[in-house]
């Protein structure tokens, strides 16, 4: 049976991990390849890689992290953060990523979807989608959520199944952040209005949460992502893989 | 050493990664010369069937293929290659196995909502062959795939996802596995080093 995938990410600055991490004793805090290895370990499905390096000499040094990931991981690997052109795309599905994730860029340019999807496959095209609700509205963000798109985030995420998205990753801006929980009830549209598999993010504080949100009765998303409750050891991999499936949600243990 | 057949089929960097982690030699090669002298062959492959049939038939591949006796193993398309024939393209394929690769969509139910392609961790089971020595029955591996082969007499993993489908062929010499056994961590990387070290 598929199973649900679990999903750390890790934010990359000059080729370092940024936030703290304590949940293991790693030789180096800071260096990205030991902490996948440390995720992988513990039953991390996929990772993702956020480069959030401002700078041209830091998106040379992601790319050069990229190759030794690939090398040194033997599970599949997202890698995003200021992808904008085609070509960036390609930099890095050939320094070894298995998937690029686009944001901002897409909703700038739809047509990026459909440039890395026709060219490397849709399987590669994760496109993720920030919004926060406004009047009832799913209004897609930019920019970390703090600009308002004229995109709506149902129509928006059709659209780029249609240009060959081959995942979607929402975040509720809302959400994020709080530890209160996921959109569930966003989600749970998603799923059923979209063909491809749907990632949730932001909102994770326990293990119950990410439970909701994959569950066939909560969100039925086909991955959970999560950031900090796993970087600081408050949400346990090992762990929440034996609480989701002793709640019956099929994982790989 | 390893000969991995280049026909130009998609990201082939993940499978070089994985026999570099397992210390084994290899050599990216689509002349016949070179691949002749290579105690065994891999044939990766992302892309489109139609495709890498014309590639294989226009570099001489597809008959080197059918006649070689060396240990080989496809993985993906590549497994898929292995078989009599794909629907994606109505191509003929290499037919080294008599399976035939459908589209999940032509093979499940229509009142079965699948989402398409089947991506994530799934389990083989009825596992055969000593492919398989080092892998307890209902592991869990990478899949990435909208086309799937039929089970027959050469299946030697099983996994469903809306419909059983086979997830490993194997017949003599000619191996394959629909799933990535290089992204599979170390379960996955099991099966590529019992692939490199047997007797076959």
């Amino acid at each position: 049976m598929l199973t649900k995938r679990i999903i750390p990410c890790l934010d990359i600055k000059d080729g370092q991990t940024v936030k703290g991490i304590n949940f293991i004793s790693l030789k180096s805090v800071g260096d990205p390849v030991e902490l996948a290895r440390a995720y992988s370990d513990q039953g991390a499905d996929e990772l993702v890689f956020l480069d959030i390096s401002a700078t041209v000499e830091g998106r040379k040094t992601f790319t050069g992290l990229v190759e030794r990931i690939a090398l040194n991981i033997n599970i599949p690997f997202t890698v995003g953060g200021g992808i904008s052109s085609v070509e960036d795309a390609a930099v890095l599905l050939r320094a070894g990523a298995d998937k690029i994730s686009v944001n901002s860029s897409a909703v700038r340019n739809p047509d990026i979807i459909s440039g890395i999807a026709s060219r490397f496959g849709s399987q590669c095209v994760v496109v993720a989608i920030d919004a926060r609700e406004v009047d009832g509205i799913w209004r897609v963000t930019t920019h970390g959520g703090s600009r308002f798109s004229d995109k709506e985030l149902y129509s928006w995420a059709r659209q780029a199944e249609s240009l060959g998205a081959g995942e979607i990753l929402f975040t509720s801006m809302d959400h994020d952040g709080t530890k209160n929980g996921y959109a569930c009830e966003v989600y749970r549209r998603l799923s059923g209005i979209l063909d491809i598999p749907v990632i949730a993010s932001g909102g994770a504080g326990t293990a119950g949460h990410i439970c909701d949100v994959l569950s066939d009765d909560g969100g039925r998303a086909d991955a959970a992502l999560a950031a900090s409750v796993f970087h600081y050891g408050e949400i346990l991999i090992p762990a929440l893989k034996r609480e989701l499936a002793e709640h019956g949600i099929p994982v790989r243990l | 050493m390893i000969g991995i057949i280049d026909y130009g089929a998609g990201n082939i960097r993940s499978v070089e990664n994985a026999l570099k982690r397992l210390g084994a030699g290899y050599v990216l090669a689509s002349d016949i010369e070179t691949l002749s002298g290579c105690d065994r062959l891999l044939l990766p492959g992302v892309g489109e069937a139609r495709w890498a049939m014309d590639r294989l038939r226009e570099k001489g591949l597809a008959d080197f293929i059918r006649g070689t006796s060396k240990p080989l193993l496809g993985i993906c398309l590549g497994m898929q290659l292995l078989c009599s024939w794909s629907e994606e393209g109505d191509v003929d394929c290499l037919g080294i196995m008599e399976n035939k690769v459908r589209h999940f969509r032509s093979v499940t139910p229509e009142n079965v909502r699948l989402k398409i392609p089947h991506v994530g961790w799934n389990s083989i089971s009825s596992l055969k062959t000593d492919l398989f020595r080092d892998v307890p029955d209902g592991a869990y591996m990478y899949f990435v795939h909208s086309y799937c082969a039929d089970i027959g007499p050469d299946t030697i993993a099983v996994t469903e996802y809306g419909t059983r489908f086979s997830s490993a062929l194997r017949k003599g010499n000619f191996m394959g596995c629909q799933f990535h056994p290089e992204k599979s961590g170390d379960m996955g990387e099991r099966i590529l080093a019992a692939f490199l070290r047997t007797g076959f």
